[in-house]
């Protein structure tokens, strides 16, 4: 009993102190935002910072995103070849692995490359700058660190996941129709003929607007948690550990909540009434 | 003891406080520093003497009291006339905190670019001149910071603080982690600094030949740790050479580098 009774105040208090913790961390990312769109909208970034920021996002992206891309794609019509084969649905495989892929896995896979290609690297950037009193330098020159570091990396990762999506899903189709036509001889024209009915541009489109979501947290995310880190080696590959784990949970969740809206949006007033079938 | 302060202290710490988390760093520090002076500060290490130099920028605020430049509260301005304020400061900072992405030239037109529309032709004649004033050669001006030593760093560092004409310099430990000669180096650009412009200094350092060499006046700080509830955190403010002979053996201690009692503390 006294055990008990001596560990239930530290429980308490360690659970209170997680609470402080979670609300005081989303309170300053919320601030931490509002401040990026704030200077986001007020002045044009500083000369000079956004062309590195869009090389580094987009350029540096590509091959890691087009092999990413084009596996998923292969390993899709892998996994899926045997089970419409048995219901004689080979040819319709189109449809499926191209709705998914420019639905769901193209803006997905895009934006988790880029959590753990590009968002760790500027997380640990500029934790890098923080324990090397960079950003207290920038400071003392008149710079603002949010508009100097952190608007270049919002513009280049909002405006260039799109791009990256576009190319992941483009791979993804390819490498499933690759397989598909080539490995396991379903009939091209029919392959294409049926994938081409099946995914509208709105299919296209709601990838493509998750993935501009995707891409404001993944910056937001990374240039938080470095320029928030904590002294020495040990804080700076926190940072960047930290950056990539809340990006993917971010990914996951917007993922989630992006897509219910989407869907009900098209349903309920863009296009009430109509449901689509995978046999017409 | 004290140094007589003027009715308008450039630079004035009233009753200055501040706490990270549980720890208490800096309690009830009053200071004053009249325009023109150069003030060492002293003091074992996390003492608070970095965390005094932020706090005069307003890079970081306190958890209590005021701190005025010239005249005016920096926690009660604005952001864009805090950074106005803050442009009236050069500080080199210790490990120098040039931007790596950076060339040496572009670090030091950084503030330039930044703040004044100057020409090219113009920033590049500031940027020689302040190159060239810290004693560093043409042809650094397109390497990295990573290729520089720890003396050049320092340098740059200095020069590019020294761009945008400050009234104020404020250095953190500027000879740590350089050899002798180079120290003496730098000690003598801080002299010269304040000789060639009418610059206040702010000078933080553990290094005792720094403090004969440049200051007028020293300020020694003591770690709150080590101090009673209601001990003064200043040891002792007055000019260099009152500090070896200073009534307080803590002082003395200090100027001398005697371990005493602290080693069996450390074992």
């Amino acid at each position: 009993m006294a055990t008990a009774g001596a560990a239930r105040p530290g429980l308490v208090a360690a659970l209170g102190e997680l609470g402080v913790h979670a609300v005081t961390l989303v309170g300053d990312f919320a601030l931490f935002a509002a401040r990026a769109f704030a200077w986001l909208a007020r002045r044009r970034p500083a000369p000079g910072t956004l062309l590195p920021s869009f090389y580094l996002v987009g350029v540096r992206s590509v091959p890691v995103i087009a092999v990413t891309g084009t596996f998923i794609g292969m390993v899709m019509a892998v996994q899926m070849f045997s089970q419409f084969n048995i219901m004689g649905l080979a040819t319709r495989l189109g449809s499926m692995i191209n709705i998914t892929v420019v639905r769901e896995l193209g803006p997905v896979l895009a934006a988790t490359m880029l959590a753990g290609r590009v968002g760790s690297a500027m997380a640990a950037e500029l934790a890098t700058m923080k324990v090397t009193e960079q950003l207290d330098a920038l400071a003392c020159l008149g710079a603002h660190p949010i508009h100097h570091l952190v608007v270049p990396r919002l513009l280049a990762c909002t405006l260039l996941i799109p791009l990256l999506t576009i190319l992941a899903d483009f791979m993804g189709i390819m490498g499933g129709a690759l397989i598909c036509t080539r490995i396991y001889g379903v009939e091209a024209h029919f392959y294409w003929q049926h994938a081409q009915s099946y995914v509208t541009m709105w299919d296209v489109s709601m990838g493509l607007t998750k993935s501009v979501f995707f891409g404001m947290a993944i910056a937001l995310i990374s240039c938080h948690r470095g320029m928030n880190s904590q002294a020495g080696a040990e804080g700076v590959g926190r940072a960047a550990t930290e950056s990539f784990v809340a990006s993917f949970i971010a990914i996951l969740v917007l993922d989630f909540f992006l897509g219910m809206f989407l869907i009900n949006l098209h349903d309920y007033f863009l296009a009430p009434g109509q449901t689509r079938s995978l046999v017409h | 003891m004290s140094l007589a302060i003027p009715e308008t202290p450039l630079i004035a710490l009233d009753n200055v406080s501040i706490t990270f988390g549980a720890h208490r760093v800096l309690a009830d520090l009053t200071l004053a520093i009249p325009k023109g002076q150069t003030v060492a500060v002293v003091g074992e290490s996390g003492c608070g003497k970095t965390v005094l130099l932020k706090l005069m920028i307003g890079l970081i605020k306190p958890t209590a009291g005021r701190i005025l430049f010239d005249g005016r509260n920096l926690a009660e301005l604005h952001d864009g006339e805090l950074t106005r304020q803050r442009l009236r400061f050069g500080f080199l900072f210790q490990g120098a905190a040039l931007f790596d992405s950076l060339t040496v030239y572009d670090n030091v037109a950084f503030g330039l670019r930044e703040q004044r529309r100057l020409a090219e032709s113009e920033i590049d004649r500031i940027v020689r001149g302040r190159l060239q004033e810290v004693g560093l050669p043409d042809d650094i001006d397109r390497k990295k910071p990573a290729e520089l030593s720890g003396g050049m760093k320092k340098r740059v560092g200095l020069a590019r603080a020294l761009a945008l004409d400050p009234e104020v310099m404020l250095y953190d430990e500027p000879t740590t982690g350089l050899d002798p000669i180079m120290s003496d180096v730098i000690n003598e650009l801080i002299v010269q600094t304040r000789h060639k412009h009418p610059v206040t200094s702010v000078v933080v350092t553990h290094d005792l030949k720094t403090v004969n060499k440049v200051a007028d006046r020293v300020v020694m700080l003591y770690p709150l740790a080590r101090l009673g509830p209601a001990d003064a955190q200043i040891l002792y403010d007055g000019p260099p050479a009152g500090c070896g002979a200073a009534p307080d053996p803590r002082v003395r201690q200090f100027v001398a580098g005697e371990a005493r009692e602290r080693l069996r503390e450390a074992l």
